[in-house]
């Protein structure tokens, strides 16, 4: 896959601007390769305890092949201004998205595995322009959107080291090379870790960060989780929380271990789009009933081409096993609190792999600025919910604006 | 696969003879996909530690679509009598090739994962014809090489319960239909746990197993992995055998975890031949850089052709998926005693995952009747040295000949 030309970093800070544009041959190609896919015969049991079911996989095949349009995604990306800059010997790829208002708060949010900027799009217009999306001007963000390395169009490493921190870091450096001296970071998953990084290193132009995943368990917590036993002492609230991260761990974390383990075994989600759709949907943060029903056109709140849109950005860009590096150069235990010290609000989403009670909250962050329980959303609730994440970003960071 | 008709079952009991014969349109087509390989970047180390290397997989590639000779492995396969027969309700495939000796020992050879009957194909001639091949009319075996439930040309079970002691009865089954009134049984790998499960039901026509990867560490030492300290008073045998299983469990369990976990989520070894390729390459790491080396022109037991045969043999029965089930099936844990009491001889080769000590092998068989440690070979013994292999059958079974 030739179409995305992932160049060696370019010299200086030069910011450019870039624009997708993937040539015809190279979705006729992926279409044909989908038409073509072998697959496995059926699984032998019911339900979903052996991965995603043929019938789905099927259906969404079909789907892709004839009626999905990648065109349409293209140009919505499109619409937004993205440019590429190198950072730290990689060409970083970034949405940058300005409101008119000029005292708009600037915001980088970043995008988790199985994810990438596609997770963030529907909140660009009710963060920029918030007086035609039910708020009013000190509402307003101008909106950093980065693909992390390895992921969409932003340089593959090529070297180890490319972890949260020194994404991070990154991070930072990219803030203030858009002028943004003074600015707010967000994340889910991956980009959560990466956001809490950023609360600990506390770089000065940080004011605060937003998190849907937070790293927050007590070290207690964690170490009881070995024995599927809760700590005694625990409320109720506490006590379901530990239920659900028990079955996090527990109910398998295969995909993560192959990839912390050996990316370079899974060339099959390189070369087969059906492998690296089964891939990215089968993993425990997705609920499987929502892409079930998305794949039937049923959608709650995911949609057949939300879930496709994704898919084929990896897909393009050729980006499956680079992206999936982050879990082998990941060293931190998930959900161990960091250490964070500057301020921290956090949503806490209905169907998240754990609902974070508040009484731990206080303890992750001394300085909480917000803490609120969300009625509807999941794991990737920006994509979700775009809505009620919006709300959230705004009262999150409300405190911070000066 | 219309070229294999599996899964038809015919009257219980029949034997039917069959061949093995593939269009060359599935030939043509596993060439096309093959060249048509999406590639990921290079790893970003400059050793195996991220997985299968790109340089090797890629070696691998042309060879596959360029010079490898599938024609060569078939007429292998048809040189000795193949058949399927039904047992509990699904086609199992065997060679059966019978020694002139007419009092030969008869035996069953079971494959593991990630093979097939490729694995055992070089030790036929020898086993069944000593004579011409070192030994003497007294080492005679008939010799029976069963396809494993989901693997190869037998069938693919549609429903769970296909584990390692289903298959072990099935086995008894197959031999006593055969007309075999007294055998003995041999394995590695699953091969080994299917073996270990016959002797463990130890019906009376079972005179005893010979294993080459044997389930019999003890129960002090399973207790000491988790803290990969190995526990005091160990000889240099049992220290080196300690550290080899620990450095497997910690480094090289990812794909049975992935598998045993969600093996319909592989989509892409069923979809992509260097998917199949690579996921059958990350195995163990000696065995890795064995093949590796194989693609550098320095094979040592394994040839390209060995590895190739194999890993084509499982593309066109499209069992990548059926195959990984076992995994799922098993709840025994690795390694731990079954309480086997029958005769059991036991090879101990360098290159396996541990090499068992001698004292390990007396406490878990109290029917221990050969022990040997081989100068040479791997996880694939049988495969990579047929001629070492042979001999440790001929002396381990000899004391059960009458």
């Amino acid at each position: 896959m030739n179409a995305v030309v992932k160049q060696v970093a370019s010299e200086g800070t030069a910011i450019r601007p870039f624009v997708v544009s993937i040539p015809d041959e190279d979705l006729t190609d992926l279409r044909r390769r989908i038409v073509a896919a072998r697959l496995p015969e059926n699984e032998a049991v019911p339900g979903l305890s052996r991965g995603l079911r043929l019938a789905t996989i099927q259906k969404l095949a079909r789907y892709w092949a004839t009626d999905y349009d990648w065109r349409r995604v293209e140009a919505k990306l499109n619409s937004y201004p993205q440019f590429i800059t190198a950072i730290d010997g990689l060409d970083i790829h970034f949405i940058h998205a300005r409101s008119r208002h000029e005292t708009a708060l600037p915001l980088i949010v970043t995008h988790g595995w199985p994810g990438s900027i596609i997770e963030q799009l529907k909140i660009i217009e009710p963060l920029i322009d918030p007086t035609a999306h039910g708020g009013s001007a000190a509402d307003a963000f101008h909106v950093v959107i980065p693909s992390r390395p390895g992921n969409g169009f932003s340089g593959n490493p090529m070297t180890p080291g490319w972890d949260c921190t020194r994404i991070a870091r990154a991070w930072d450096l990219l803030m203030n090379r858009l002028g943004y001296m003074r600015y707010v970071a967000q994340g889910g998953d991956w980009g959560a870790l990466i956001s809490e990084q950023m609360g600990a290193l506390a770089p000065r132009g940080l004011l605060g960060i937003h998190t849907n995943l937070p790293s927050a368990v007590p070290a207690e917590v964690l170490a009881a989780l070995a024995s599927h036993i809760p700590p005694p002492g625990l409320d109720a609230e506490e006590r379901r929380a530990f239920e659900k991260l028990d079955s996090f761990f527990s109910q398998g974390l295969s995909y993560a271990y192959q990839m912390a383990g050996h990316t370079h075994a899974l060339y099959g989600i390189a070369d087969s789009p059906i492998g690296l759709a089964t891939w990215l949907l089968d993993n425990e943060l997705w609920s499987q009933q929502l892409i079930a029903r998305a794949v039937d056109d049923q959608p709650e709140s995911l949609t057949r081409d939300d879930l496709l849109d994704n898919i084929t950005l990896y897909w393009l860009t050729d980006t499956a096993i680079s992206a999936a590096g982050l879990y082998r150069e990941n060293k931190l235990p998930f959900f161990a609190p960091m250490g964070v010290t500057t301020p921290v609000a956090v949503s806490v989403f209905a169907d998240e792999t754990y609902q974070l009670p508040r009484s731990w909250a206080e303890r992750a962050y001394p300085g909480l600025i917000h803490y609120n329980k969300v009625e509807k959303g999941g794991h990737f609730a920006a994509w979700e919910q775009p809505k009620l994440f919006t709300e959230e970003l705004r009262a999150g960071f409300n405190s911070l604006r000066g | 696969m219309s070229a294999v008709a599996q899964s038809m079952n015919s009257d219980l009991g029949a034997i039917r003879p069959f061949q093995v014969n593939f269009p060359e349109a599935k030939l043509a087509d596993l060439r096309k996909r093959v060249n048509a390989t999406v590639w990921p970047d290079k790893e970003t180390v400059s050793d195996e530690s991220e997985g299968i290397q790109l340089a090797v997989i890629q070696k691998l590639a042309r060879y596959w679509s360029t010079e490898y000779d599938w024609r060569r492995c078939e007429a292998a396969i048809n040189a000795v009598p193949n058949f399927i027969t039904e047992i509990d309700g699904l086609d199992i495939h065997f060679i059966h090739v019978r020694s002139k000796h007419e009092n030969a020992l008869p035996i069953v050879i079971t494959h593991g994962w990630p093979g097939s009957i490729v694995e055992q194909m070089k030790l036929i001639e020898p086993l069944t014809n000593p004579t011409a091949h070192g030994g003497t009319a007294a080492d005679a075996f008939h010799v029976v090489i069963p396809s494993m439930a989901g693997y190869g040309f037998s069938g693919k079970p549609t429903a769970p319960g296909w584990d390692t002691a289903r298959m072990a009865r099935a086995w008894t089954v197959l031999m006593k239909r055969l007309g075999y009134s007294k055998f003995v049984a041999q394995g590695g790998d699953w091969g080994s746990l299917v073996s270990e499960q016959m002797a463990l039901q130890a019906p009376p026509e079972l005179l005893g197993i010979h294993i080459n990867l044997p389930f019999a560490v003890p129960p002090a030492i399973l207790q000491a992995l988790p803290s990969h300290k190995a526990p005091p008073g160990l000889d240099a045998d049992e220290k080196y055998a300690f550290e080899r299983i620990d450095f497997f469990l910690v480094n090289g369990l990812t794909y049975a975890l992935q598998m045993a976990n969600h093996p319909q989520t592989l989509y892409g070894i069923a979809d992509s031949p260097i998917g199949l390729a690579a996921w059958f390459l990350e195995h163990d790491l000696l065995s890795y850089q064995l093949i590796a080396r194989s693609f550098d022109g320095v094979p040592e037991g394994l040839t390209r052709d060995d590895i190739l045969d194999n890993i084509t043999l499982t593309w066109l029965t499209n069992t990548a998926i059926s195959g990984a089930r076992l995994y799922r099936e098993n709840k025994l844990p690795f390694f731990v005693p079954l309480g086997v009491k029958i005769p059991v001889a036991v090879s101990a080769f360098p290159d396996e995952l541990y090499a068992v000590p001698k004292n390990w092998a007396e406490q878990a068989y109290p029917g221990l009747i050969h022990y040997n440690k081989v100068e040479k070979g791997g996880h694939f013994a049988a495969w990579e040295q047929p001629k070492l292999f042979t001999e440790e059958l001929r002396a381990g079974f000899r004391t059960l000949r009458v």
